[in-house]
């Protein structure tokens, strides 16, 4: 007998992006609507949370009908309400959490809450059918750097992590610097194109008896430094040279150690998640290495690697497989830590 | 008829069931604790308890501001995601005219209070003639001083209530230009079933809103936003 058929309705709101979907079978995207609040933000130069938070309530039912109706569905045919608690900025999140739980109580239906970074992870298996774990998945966004093995759904061994500042972070900083501005990333992607990579020799750190753990803020220092002695002596800085140099830098430390831990884990599958994993550059680098060393690379088109509600859906669905339910009382927990539950 | 009241724009969280001019029940807790933590919690205990149908309610009302700004959106996403699920219409409460609702037929000039830190009050002035409710002052923030001067312009003698009385009660008497009353402490803070009540006078009276329409009503712009707009107005006068 085949088996019926899980459509999981999800809310995600742990940052900027108002997002819900409907997802069918962990895998298959029916909708994926995001209201993003990026433009509002760029104003402040960063996401500011209790602005992020009304924004959140503003546009929450519209989103959520819209992933229905774009869906084809009525909440009656869903099977259970996933929601994103953790981490992120608690008023964001409480904003999606309670309205997942007041959905999911009046419709009578489970709740399931989800890591947001596990969702990340599975944006993956969105649109690569093919993949399963165990893989090694190097995750990269604003917020966290790390290499983790997934073993299997929903269950994760952190190898490494960054000691100081997330990739993503990083790329802000030094947007900032530069005059680039908020959201740093796609701003650093697109002056690297212009730029010369090898222009500047920005230090590539290692952090010392962890060869899987990362550190970015020495090489966010040494350009914050370059820009200074710039500014002091008067000479002129080519920012795209900046950009890319610094780029190339980063890039060059996540290639390597993705690779090498893939290979010390024995992974023959490696698959990026988070919002850095748009970044041009890193596909392509990583990509070569990858060949290389014949790992098999995936990774989420653009629209899956940015915060959305389908990547939740995805993880809700195999926690909703393993039986994972979560009460009435499930609370934001801003600082929810990799594979805690 | 039957109306849902949700409360939780301060260190209150309450839920109440008003059915045809009674309530059914009410949970009210004025306790730390959070109330993203409480407040479902709290009403699917009532509806166990009861076994009222939820599909049995005609409209959500939610004491949508002012208060605390995270207190809020969490019983307004509650709301929403009931309406949402249930179809059924939201009932937008300003949460100081309820307080002073519940303090039905008093001869006082009503001024609820609530505490908005740095000498400022979330307040509004309300009175009851007879049976016949009214508004003298629309909820505002404002400095306790300045509610003090509006207050002392009434002849009437005024009681107030909330959780800015035990803060800001030595200065009201010391500004106060005639006796002071103080509610007692069966209403003297926010209920869910004063936000139901008043909900039901509001739904007959047509004043609802969907579930996608409704938002809080913070009456305070949000810091980032209040020193962008001081920047911009330094810029200008430059």
């Amino acid at each position: 007998m085949e088996e019926k058929d899980i459509y999981i309705l999800a809310i995600e709101s742990s940052c900027d992006e108002t997002a819900a979907a409907v997802v069918k079978n962990g895998r298959e995207v029916l909708s994926n609507v995001i209201s993003s609040q990026i433009d509002l933000h760029t104003l402040y130069g960063g996401v500011v949370p209790e602005i992020a938070s009304r924004k959140h309530i503003e546009k929450i039912n519209q989103v959520i009908e819209s992933a229905l109706e774009e869906a084809n569905m009525t909440l009656d045919k869903i099977d259970a309400i996933g929601v994103t608690y953790g981490p992120g900025l608690v008023g964001a999140l409480l904003v999606g959490v309670a309205e997942a739980k007041a959905i999911a109580f009046a419709s009578n239906k489970p709740l399931v809450g989800v890591h947001h970074i596990e969702g990340h992870v599975s944006a993956n298996f969105i649109e690569h059918l093919d993949l399963k774990p165990p893989f090694m998945c190097l995750i990269v966004s604003g917020g966290h750097t790390h290499l983790v093995v997934v073993k299997d759904y929903g269950e994760f061994e952190i190898v490494g992590r960054t000691r100081d500042d997330a990739a993503g972070e990083a790329f802000d900083k030094v947007a900032r610097a530069i005059g680039l501005g908020y959201p740093g990333g796609p701003k650093i992607d697109k002056a690297s194109k212009e730029g010369n990579p090898n222009a500047i020799a920005f230090p590539k750190a290692k952090v010392d008896g962890s060869p899987f753990d990362f550190s970015f803020s020495g090489v966010k220092s040494a350009v914050l430094n370059y820009l200074n002695h710039g500014q002091m002596t008067g000479e002129e800085v080519n920012f795209n040279d900046v950009a890319a140099s610094f780029q190339h830098a980063v890039v060059d430390v996540l290639v390597e150690k993705a690779v090498l831990a893939a290979k010390e884990y024995g992974c023959h599958q490696l698959a990026l998640a988070g919002g850095v994993a748009c970044n041009t550059t890193l596909r392509e680098k990583m990509k070569e290495a990858c060949e290389k060393h014949h790992i098999s690379l995936y990774y989420p088109s653009p629209i899956y690697c940015t915060d959305n509600a389908a990547m939740i859906g995805c993880a809700a669905y195999y926690e909703y497989k393993k039986g994972v339910r979560h009460g009435w009382d499930l609370n934001a927990v801003p600082n929810l830590k990799l594979g805690e539950r | 008829m039957r109306v849902l009241g949700i409360e939780s724009s301060s260190l209150v969280a309450s839920i109440a069931i008003w059915t045809d001019d009674s309530i059914t029940a009410e949970y009210t807790f004025n306790f730390k604790k959070t109330h993203s933590q409480t407040l479902l919690p709290m009403l699917d205990e009532i509806i166990k308890m009861t076994e009222i149908p939820l599909d049995s309610i005609d409209a959500i009302a939610v004491s949508a501001g002012p208060g605390s700004f995270t207190g809020l959106r969490i019983g307004s996403a509650t709301a929403k995601g009931l309406g949402l699920a249930l179809k059924k219409p939201l009932i937008h409460i300003p949460t100081i005219e309820a307080m002073a609702y519940q303090c039905f037929s008093s001869s006082y000039i009503l001024c609820p209070i609530m505490d908005a830190r740095r000498n400022q009050v979330y307040t509004g002035i309300y009175q009851y003639n007879g049976e016949q409710f009214s508004t003298l002052m629309d909820q505002s923030a404002m400095d306790i001083a300045e509610l003090m001067r509006v207050v002392n312009e009434f002849e009437c003698e005024v009681m107030f209530l909330g959780d800015g009385v035990p803060v800001y009660k030595e200065m009201i008497e010391q500004l106060s230009n005639k006796p002071c009353h103080f509610a007692p402490s069966f209403m003297n803070r926010q209920r869910a079933g004063a936000v139901a009540a008043l909900g039901a006078k509001y739904y007959k009276e047509g004043k609802i809103e969907t579930a996608t329409q409704h938002q809080p009503d913070y009456l305070r712009k949000s810091q980032a936003e209040r020193e962008l707009e001081e920047k911009t107005k330094e810029k200008e006068t430059k």
